[in-house]
C-alpha cells in the first residue's frame, strides 16, 4: 500500500475531519426556513433541512437527538449554529455538540420571530465562517479515519466486483488502525449466518443476531407480500438480482475477507474504539449514510450497480461501479470504474488499491461526484409515529 | 473473453458479463474455484442476469456464491434465463 497519510482537519477533541463545514442545523421541521435564510445570507454555510423534530418520544426521540447531536459533532463540521422553535430542545442539541469542544450556538424562534432570529444567527454564522476559513489541514494518519460502507441500486456486478473492492479496502485500512462500519440490517437476510461468523467473539455474534432478528420480526409483522420490488428493489431486479438472499450475499462482500467486526452499534451511535463495527441501519441509502455521518464517519464508500446517485451534506460519498453500462451512461456519478474486473483485466486487489487512492485523494480535498453534483440527502430515520 | 462468471464451483447459475444472444455458445469461469463450463444460451441473457448451468425442477434450490439464493418455481433448462419468473426467495 503506497499512500498512508492525508491532510485533514484535526478537531478540538482530537478527531479528524476531511471537510470544514459551518452547519446551520434546524432542531425541527418548522425551523428549516430560518436555517435556509441564514445559509442564504452567509456564504460558506450549509443548512440541513429535515422533516422531523416535533412530538417524537421514547426510543425514536433518543435516535432523533443522537442523530442531530452527532451530525453537529461530526469532525467534518468546524462549527455549528442550531435553530429551533423553542429553547429547550435547542439547548439540549447545543450542549451535546459542545462536548466536542467545537464552537456551537443555539437560537430559538418563539418570542423573537423568524426575522430577528435569522439576523442574530447570521451574525454568529458569519463569525464562524471567518474563523473556520483560517483553519489549516494537517498531516493525519489512515488510523485516524472513520469510514462507512454501504451499496445501493445493487445488481449482480456489485457482488462480483465493486463490493469485493470495498471489502479489500476494509481489510487494508482496518489492519492499519482505521475505524469502519457496515450495516443495512434487513439486507443481510440470506447471508446473516456469514455475518455472524465474522464477529470477533461469540457475544458479538449473538448481539448481531439479536438485532437482525428484531428487524426481521418487524418486516414479518408489516409485510403484505414477498417484498419483491421493495427489497430487492425494482432497480435491483432490472439489474439481474432476483432474491434478497442473492442481494445479501453480494452486499456482505464489503466486509472483507479477513476482518472480524468488534461490536454492534445502535443507529447513529459512535463506535467506542477502532476496528470494523456493525450498525443497525435502514438499507435505504440516504437514511443509512445520514446515520453513519451522525455516528462520526467522515468518508463513505458506495458501490453501485444500476447507478444510485445518493450523496450526503457532510460526509463525502465515493461511488464505484463495475457495471460497464452504468459507468458509460452515468459517468458523471461514478468516482471509480472497476468494470475491468468483469473482463478479467483487473484483480480485486488492484481495484482495492485504486479505491484506497481515490479515498485518500478525497480525504485531501478532492470533491466526489456526488458533492460536485450537489447531492446533499439528509434523511432522518424515524422509528414510529409521533405522540 | 468469458461471457459469464460464477462465484463458486458449486453455483448452478452464472452471471452474464456481456449481453448474451439466444443460441450463442458461451464460456464461463469461476472466481473462486476451477469450474469452466460451456453452455448454449437458449434465450437472450442481458448483462448482469443469470444463465442456468443445469436443469432445475420446481422445488429445487439454486446455489450462487456457494449458498442458497432461493427456490425454483417453474422448470428451468440449461441455458435459460433465471430470474423472478422462475426463482423466488425462501425468506419473505
Amino acid at each position: 500500500m503506497g499512500i498512508s497519510s492525508f491532510k485533514g482537519f484535526r478537531r478540538e477533541n482530537g478527531r479528524v475531519g476531511i471537510r470544514n463545514y459551518v452547519v446551520i442545523l434546524p432542531v425541527d421541521d418548522i425551523s428549516n426556513a430560518a436555517c435556509e435564510a441564514v445559509a442564504s445570507n452567509i456564504k460558506g454555510t450549509l443548512a440541513l433541512p429535515h422533516a422531523y423534530g416535533r412530538l417524537q418520544f421514547g426510543e425514536d426521540l433518543e435516535l432523533f437527538f443522537r442523530t442531530m447531536i452527532g451530525t453537529g459533532a461530526n469532525p467534518n463540521v468546524a462549527a455549528c449554529v442550531v435553530i429551533g422553535i423553542e429553547p429547550g430542545w435547542t439547548q439540549r442539541i447545543v450542549d451535546g455538540i459542545a462536548k466536542t469542544g467545537k464552537p456551537v450556538t443555539g437560537f430559538s424562534i418563539e418570542r423573537h420571530g423568524d426575522i430577528k432570529t435569522i439576523a442574530a444567527a447570521s451574525v454568529k454564522a458569519k463569525e464562524y465562517v471567518h474563523w473556520a476559513s483560517e483553519l489549516q489541514r494537517e498531516d493525519c494518519g489512515i488510523d485516524e479515519l472513520y469510514i462507512s460502507v454501504k451499496c445501493g441500486e445493487s445488481d449482480t456486478t456489485t457482488g462480483l466486483a465493486s463490493c469485493p473492492a470495498v471489502g479489500n479496502v476494509i481489510d487494508k485500512t482496518v489492519a492499519r488502525g482505521s475505524t469502519a462500519s457496515f450495516g443495512e440490517t434487513s439486507e443481510l437476510t440470506g447471508g446473516e449466518h456469514i455475518v455472524k461468523s465474522k464477529a470477533a467473539t461469540p457475544e458479538i455474534a449473538e448481539a448481531f443476531m439479536k438485532v437482525w432478528s428484531s428487524y426481521s420480526d418487524m418486516i414479518f409483522k408489516e409485510k403484505t407480500d414477498d417484498l419483491s420490488e421493495s427489497q430487492p428493489t425494482k432497480g435491483n431486479i432490472r439489474g439481474g438480482l432476483t432474491t434478497i438472499e442473492e442481494k445479501a450475499l453480494g452486499n456482505i462482500e464489503k466486509l472483507g475477507k479477513k476482518t472480524k467486526f468488534v461490536g454492534v452499534l445502535k443507529p447513529a451511535e459512535a463506535p467506542s474504539g477502532k476496528g470494523l463495527w456493525f450498525m443497525d441501519t435502514s438499507s435505504a441509502a440516504a437514511e443509512a449514510v445520514t446515520l453513519w455521518a451522525a455516528s462520526g464517519a467522515v468518508v463513505h464508500l458506495f458501490p453501485t450497480g444500476q447507478g444510485n446517485v445518493v450523496g450526503n451534506p457532510i460526509e463525502p460519498v465515493i461511488k464505484l461501479s463495475a457495471n460497464p453500462v452504468t459507468c458509460s451512461t452515468m459517468s458523471e456519478h461514478i468516482d471509480l470504474d472497476v468494470s475491468a474486473i468483469l473482463r478479467g483485466d483487473m484483480s480485486v486487489d488492484q481495484a482495492g488499491e485504486n479505491l484506497l487512492e481515490i479515498m485518500l485523494r478525497t480525504c485531501n480535498g478532492r470533491l466526489t461526484a456526488a458533492e460536485v453534483l450537489g447531492h446533499r440527502e439528509f434523511v432522518l430515520t424515524k422509528l414510529y409515529r409521533s405522540a | 473473453m468469458k461471457e459469464f462468471l460464477m462465484h463458486d464451483d458449486q453455483d448452478g447459475v452464472g452471471v452474464a458479463v456481456v449481453d448474451i444472444k439466444a443460441g450463442q455458445e458461451v464460456q464461463g469461469a469461476a472466481l473462486h474455484g476451477h469450474a469452466a463450463p460451456r453452455v448454449k444460451a437458449l434465450m437472450e441473457i442481458p448483462l448482469g442476469h443469470k444463465i442456468a448451468l443445469r436443469d432445475f425442477q420446481p422445488g429445487d434450490t439454486i446455489i450462487k456464491y456457494g449458498c442458497d439464493i432461493g427456490k425454483v418455481v417453474a422448470p428451468i433448462k440449461t441455458g435459460e434465463h433465471v430470474h423472478v419468473h422462475n426463482l423466488k426467495t425462501k425468506r419473505w
